[in-house]
């Protein structure tokens, strides 16, 4: 059962160029979608607008957001903004300025569940242990009375991911998660996400520039290039062979962790030529 | 521990900032043209009397000599006696204190209250006309210096709409019940709501003239801060969990962003204090300022030495006050 349907979602910088070019993607209830592309080439943007987290320069144009089966983009500002925040949540990129400095990490984890959900804060309290438990954070309850600058980078990251799964939603937007980590670090929250996901069958949808990544964690992926999806595919199928020559390169060009001295390959100009052309019968084919 | 030790250097940086002032105001009040002798003869007095009148005073001797007396009296808490009223320096000042302190305040809490109000409401509709009539009111109240606001507020609400009191600090025939000079504490403290109502009606218009100028200084940081804060990733976060814009300003910004604004408060507070002087005077407040001008008039030198003294230990006081604030407010700044 489909839980995130975009249509024809499009985006642009107010009076500038298009930054979503008639986008649509399905995300089934418990499946984790990759969104891969290069820098620009709107896959945070995606996960920004199911959220209702465009920055103000940005308008939409068209399109739906269904969540759910209800559009997202037709609900009045605070019914949107409750029902994402009730059944949606975000992993940020960066841990060290997603949690605010003056407040504990306690409330900052509970704060959902008590002030948008109506949980009692013992009940949310309980909740925030067991969570910080499962993401393995020793010392559950010091940690809850900590402040992040307390914290380490990398228990920064466990506790924004404990928070995310806190209201048990039904669609988590990781937003690059492991960009702003540590290498070492990357491995254990990929790991740690894909074990939650795993546990509490939520949807993922999981933006990242790291194919490598997709192919640990994801189902199936869509590839963008500059607003556009050029491909859609079950990850089996794309690291078999992918379809689009754009995402063949794109696969081409990762480098091989095993393989070194291979070098790192450009995507062709050929294939970026064409690509761009393809953007733009996309465009008129859309006026 | 922290908090002992800023408090131990902060003594000290209190008592050298004191010395510093105490030498600057002694002999700058006696190196600029007038004296005290002058203004307590009538014309016509001989050599001899104004001869006899200084060695009264001790103003005979050499300057050095002169502070060195002074100095060995403040440090016992003599601060000498006034010249024109023959009374202890050390009792005019503190009977005056309060109602400098009341009235500084007074404007402060009016500053921080409408200045919060401007920059909280700036933020809500930010990008919109109420933001831009907040920034051009912002402006206007803070080209115009207090004292002229004083005579707009004396025209608005003592000539045209006699809302309050244009002078003094209290209707002078009522009975006063109290037995500190902390009038505006006392009054609601023992439920004259009466006096109370009278003594605000006095303080409303020289206090609000003092604080329009910092409520723009602080509106405009205030908003600053809180624009520049709600872009930050943790505010996108809190949006993403079903937060209004209003509760993610007052939840998670404004504390962040008030933490410079706190700074900025207590250098203008003590800006403000300063601003007493020709306030006071203005609606004829029996503070501190009020009688430092008549001190000033007179050359009443043991007068003006003693109110300088205590402005600068109020200016010390009220920065210290800040850091600590800042510390309480600012987690990170606790343990370090």
């Amino acid at each position: 059962m489909t839980f995130l349907s975009i249509r024809n979602l499009s985006v642009r910088l107010k009076k500038g160029p298009p930054l979503l070019r008639r986008v649509s993607l399905d995300v089934a209830a418990g499946e984790v979608r990759g969104l891969v592309g290069e820098s620009g080439a709107g896959k945070s943007m995606i996960g920004k607008a199911v959220l209702g987290i465009l920055p103000p320069s940005v308008e939409v144009t068209g399109g739906e957001i269904l969540l759910d089966g209800t559009d997202l983009l037709r609900l009045p500002p605070a019914e949107r903004r409750r029902r994402i925040g009730a059944t949606c949540a975000l992993i940020p990129q960066d841990p060290l300025t997603a949690l605010n400095p003056s407040h504990r990490i306690g409330p900052q984890i509970t704060d959902r569940l008590v002030d948008i959900l109506g949980w009692t804060r013992a009940d949310a309290t309980a909740r925030a242990r067991d969570l910080l438990a499962e993401v393995q954070i020793p010392d559950p309850d010091r940690v809850l009375r900590a402040y992040p600058h307390e914290l380490s980078g990398g228990m920064r990251q466990r506790i924004l991911i404990a928070s995310a799964f806190a209201a048990e939603p039904k669609l988590i937007v990781a937003d690059e998660p492991t960009t702003a980590l540590d290498v070492t670090v990357q491995k254990q929250i990929l790991k740690l996400i894909a074990g939650m996901q795993a546990r509490h069958g939520t949807a993922l949808l999981f933006v990242t520039h790291d194919l490598g990544v997709v192919s640990k964690v994801c189902q199936r992926l869509s590839v963008l290039y500059s607003g556009m999806v050029v491909e859609d595919s079950s990850v089996t199928d794309f690291f078999a062979a992918p379809r689009h020559a754009y995402s063949a390169a794109l696969l081409a060009a990762t480098p091989k962790y095993t393989d070194p001295a291979a070098g790192l390959l450009p995507v062709p100009d050929a294939v970026i030529d064409a690509v761009r052309a393809e953007v733009a019968a996309h465009d008129r084919g859309a006026a | 521990m922290a908090i002992l030790r800023l408090l131990a250097i902060r003594l000290f940086t209190t008592l050298v900032t004191l010395s510093g002032v105490a030498v600057i105001v002694f002999f700058v009040i006696r190196v600029v043209p007038g004296n005290p002798i002058a203004m307590m003869l009538p014309p016509g007095a001989t050599d001899e009397d104004i001869a006899r009148l200084s060695a009264l005073y001790g103003l005979d001797q050499p300057l050095v000599t002169q502070f060195g007396i002074w100095v060995a009296g403040v440090v016992q808490g003599d601060f000498g006696t006034s010249i024109t009223t023959r009374q202890p320096v050390l009792d005019l000042v503190l009977g005056r204190l309060p109602a400098t302190l009341e009235l500084s305040i007074m404007a402060l809490v009016m500053a921080v209250i409408l200045g919060g109000a401007a920059a909280l409401t700036g933020t809500r509709f930010r990008g919109g006309r109420t933001e831009g009539a907040i920034d051009v009111a912002n402006g206007m109240a803070l080209s115009v210096p207090d004292f002229l606001w004083g005579l707009v507020l004396i025209l608005l609400f003592g000539v045209l709409l006699p809302l309050f009191h244009i002078s003094g600090r209290v209707t002078p025939s009522l009975e006063l019940p109290f037995t500190t000079d902390f009038y505006l504490f006392e009054s609601l403290i023992r439920l004259r709501f009466d006096l109370w109502a009278d003594i605000v009606s006095h303080m409303f218009m020289p206090a609000l003239a003092l604080a329009i100028p910092l409520a723009a200084i602080i509106g405009q940081l205030l908003k600053q801060s809180l624009k520049e804060t709600m872009n930050l990733d943790y505010v996108t976060l809190a949006r993403t969990k079903g937060y209004g814009e209003t509760r993610v300003i007052l939840r998670e910004a404004l504390r962040n962003a008030a933490l410079p604004t706190l700074t900025l408060v207590g250098v203008q507070f003590t800006f403000l204090i300063g601003g007493t002087v020709i306030i006071e005077r203005l609606f004829s407040y029996e503070g501190l300022g009020n009688m430092a001008i008549d001190a000033v008039i007179n050359r009443d030198l043991p007068l003006i030495q003693g109110i300088v003294l205590l402005f600068a230990l109020i200016f010390t006081v009220v920065n210290l006050i800040v850091d600590l604030l800042y510390a309480v407010l600012n987690p990170r700044l606790r343990h370090a």
